[in-house]
Formats: C-alpha cells, sequence, structure tokens
C-alpha cells in the first residue's frame, strides 16, 4: 500500500464529494416522500449506484411501475454508460473482482477522473482507478443516506454547491486539450452539444453522445469497421 | 405483492439494467481492445465526453437561463485559474464558490 496514491486517489476525488453530498441527499429527500426506511435509499446507492437512475426510480416506485418497465427505462437511461466502457477498453487493466467492481461503479463522473488518469504507470494507474471508483461510490452512498435519514426537515444552506460538477467537467475538458489538442474535435463537440439542447432538451445526453459516435466512427472511415462486423 | 417486496424488486431490476449498461462494452467488446476503430474512439471519445457532460449539466441553466450569468461568471473563473495554476482542486472550489455567493446574494439574479 502506497500512502502517495491514497492521498492522490482522495485529492482526484474531492470535486466529487462536494458533488455528490448535495446530489444523492437530493435523491434520499425526494426518496423519503415515498415514505420507505431510510436504509432502503442507502441500499439503492450501494446497489444501482447510479444518478439519474435512482431519480427515475423514485418516479417509477410512486407510480407503481411494471417492472419490465422499470428494466426498459432504466436501460435507455442509462445507455450512455456504454460508451464510457467502450472508451476505457485498452485503459483497464485491473483483474478479477476489483475490475467488475470497476466496471460495475463506472458513472459519469467516476469515469471523467478515469480519463485524466492516462499518463500514470499501469499498476499505478489501476491502482488509483480502483481508489477513485470506491471513494466515489462512498461518497455517493453518504449523500443518499444523509438526504432519506434527514428527509424534508433540512434546509440547504450549502444552495448552488452542486457547481462543483460543471466546474469539474470544464476542467477535465481543458485536461483534455491538453493532451489532445485538436481544437476541431471541441469545436465538433460544442456543436453537438448545442444542437442536442436545441433538439431535445429532454434527451440531450443520449442523443449527442449518439451523434458524436456517429460522427466519429464516420471521419475514421468505413474501412477498419467492417473487420468489427463479426457478431 | 407487498410494498416492500415491489420496492426490492424494483432496486434489483434497475441494478442489474444499470450494471447491463456498463458492462456491456467489456463483454462483447473485449477482444477487440486493440482495434484501430475502438483506440480511435479511445483517444477522441473523452474529449468529446467531457464537452458534452459540461453542457449537460448546465442543461437547466441554458435552456431555461436560470442562474446564467453566475454559471457563466464561474465558469469564467474556473477557466482563467486552471489555466494559470493548473491546480484542479483551487479551479473547481473557488469557481464552486463564486457560483454560490453570486446565487446566494441573487448579485448577478
Amino acid at each position: 500500500m502506497n500512502p502517495e496514491s491514497n492521498t492522490s486517489a482522495l485529492r482526484l476525488s474531492l470535486p466529487v464529494l462536494f458533488g455528490y453530498i448535495p446530489l444523492g441527499a437530493a435523491f434520499g429527500v425526494m426518496f423519503s416522500e415515498l415514505g420507505y426506511h431510510w436504509l432502503y435509499a442507502t441500499l439503492m446507492g450501494v446497489v444501482i449506484y447510479a444518478g439519474a437512475g435512482q431519480f427515475l426510480a423514485v418516479g417509477l416506485l410512486a407510480n407503481h411501475a411494471g417492472l419490465l418497465e422499470v428494466f426498459v427505462a432504466t436501460l435507455l437511461l442509462n445507455a450512455r454508460h456504454m460508451v464510457y466502457g467502450l472508451s476505457l477498453l485498452s485503459s483497464l487493466k485491473l483483474s478479477g473482482s476489483r475490475r467488475w467492481y470497476l466496471i460495475y461503479a463506472l458513472t459519469d463522473e467516476t469515469y471523467s477522473l478515469l480519463t485524466m488518469l492516462s499518463t500514470a504507470c499501469d499498476q499505478l494507474r489501476s491502482r488509483l482507478q480502483f481508489r477513485i471508483a470506491a471513494l466515489n461510490h462512498l461518497y455517493w452512498i453518504m449523500g443518499c443516506t444523509l438526504g432519506a435519514w434527514l428527509g424534508g426537515q433540512i434546509e440547504f444552506s450549502t444552495a448552488g454547491i452542486e457547481f462543483t460538477l460543471p466546474a469539474l467537467f470544464l476542467v477535465l475538458a481543458i485536461e483534455q486539450y491538453r493532451a489532445v489538442r485538436r481544437p476541431r474535435v471541441f469545436v465538433l463537440a460544442l456543436a453537438i452539444g448545442g444542437l442536442a439542447l436545441l433538439i431535445s432538451p429532454d434527451n440531450m445526453l443520449m442523443l449527442s453522445i449518439a451523434m458524436a459516435v456517429s460522427l466519429l466512427i464516420m471521419a475514421r472511415g468505413g474501412v477498419e469497421w467492417t473487420r468489427l462486423r463479426i457478431f | 405483492m407487498d410494498s416492500t417486496a415491489y420496492l426490492l424488486s424494483v432496486v434489483v431490476v434497475a441494478a442489474v439494467a444499470t450494471f447491463l449498461t456498463r458492462a456491456l462494452p467489456f463483454l462483447l467488446l473485449y477482444r477487440w481492445a486493440e482495434h484501430p476503430m475502438l483506440k480511435h474512439l479511445g483517444r477522441y471519445l473523452p474529449p468529446v465526453l467531457m464537452v458534452l457532460l459540461l453542457i449537460y449539466a448546465l442543461k437547466d441553466a441554458l435552456v431555461t437561463g436560470t442562474d446564467l450569468l453566475p454559471s457563466l461568471a464561474a465558469l469564467l473563473v474556473v477557466t482563467v485559474l486552471h489555466l494559470l495554476l493548473r491546480n484542479p482542486l483551487i479551479s473547481i472550489l473557488s469557481g464552486t464558490g463564486l457560483f454560490m455567493f453570486l446565487t446566494q446574494t441573487g448579485l448577478l439574479g
């Protein structure tokens, strides 16, 4: 165990702490209105571990939705995660249960932090990947529990603290620019994001990711793609 | 089905569906990890996704105009600080602090 990498996993994940506690708590407060014991909010934070997914689940629970509906709606809502896995395939060197835990815990924010670790050596990177995933998961569980436990009794004087998440994504975008240095890629992403926002604000993320993946594949040309048609 | 059993089945189904979305690329595409197309996506998807996630995180401000000015001011501070100091924590916490100050006092509202 290297104490140094422990500290840096903690430092790297700190912005997520400030984002996940209020966001998780917002879920917990919503969940507490359903009238279940607060421990179930903790359980959901542990086993579902998806921000939007858990907000959706509260809505579905309130409407007594069928299980098939829950399955399909959650699958569609979280379809973007597939793209994260796609871009991590070659940089995820962990094996065994740690590997599956990291895949299980691959949220937007964890993925974003993992993209920053591309330069470290394999062993150190694997250790950091795992620790960041576990810390973020812990923050989320704490947030969910806190919100459901305190219920509607609290008034957030910390309004606006969730701005840590856009700030984190901006910092990571700047870091990505330093690594990739292709202005065109960023202009294209801004254009796609803006277009998707105009077409459908509610489905902005999924729509823009689908457009971006299609464009990237087309830009690369169809030649290699044909070699992938194995299944 | 009683209410707790229903809750637990919804939790299990939502957890399985969420895990599937995260695991599918690893289950289906693992053997092709070194494929040029996947390497291409692996290189360019992260910058694109960061920009898209940024826009997504600001969706409400962009669509409804709620807290738009405080958001833009805070983003500017994050950018400038990060270009100058390159310390993620300082950039993020300063931007968030400014955003909280501006929205809670209503200075730019």
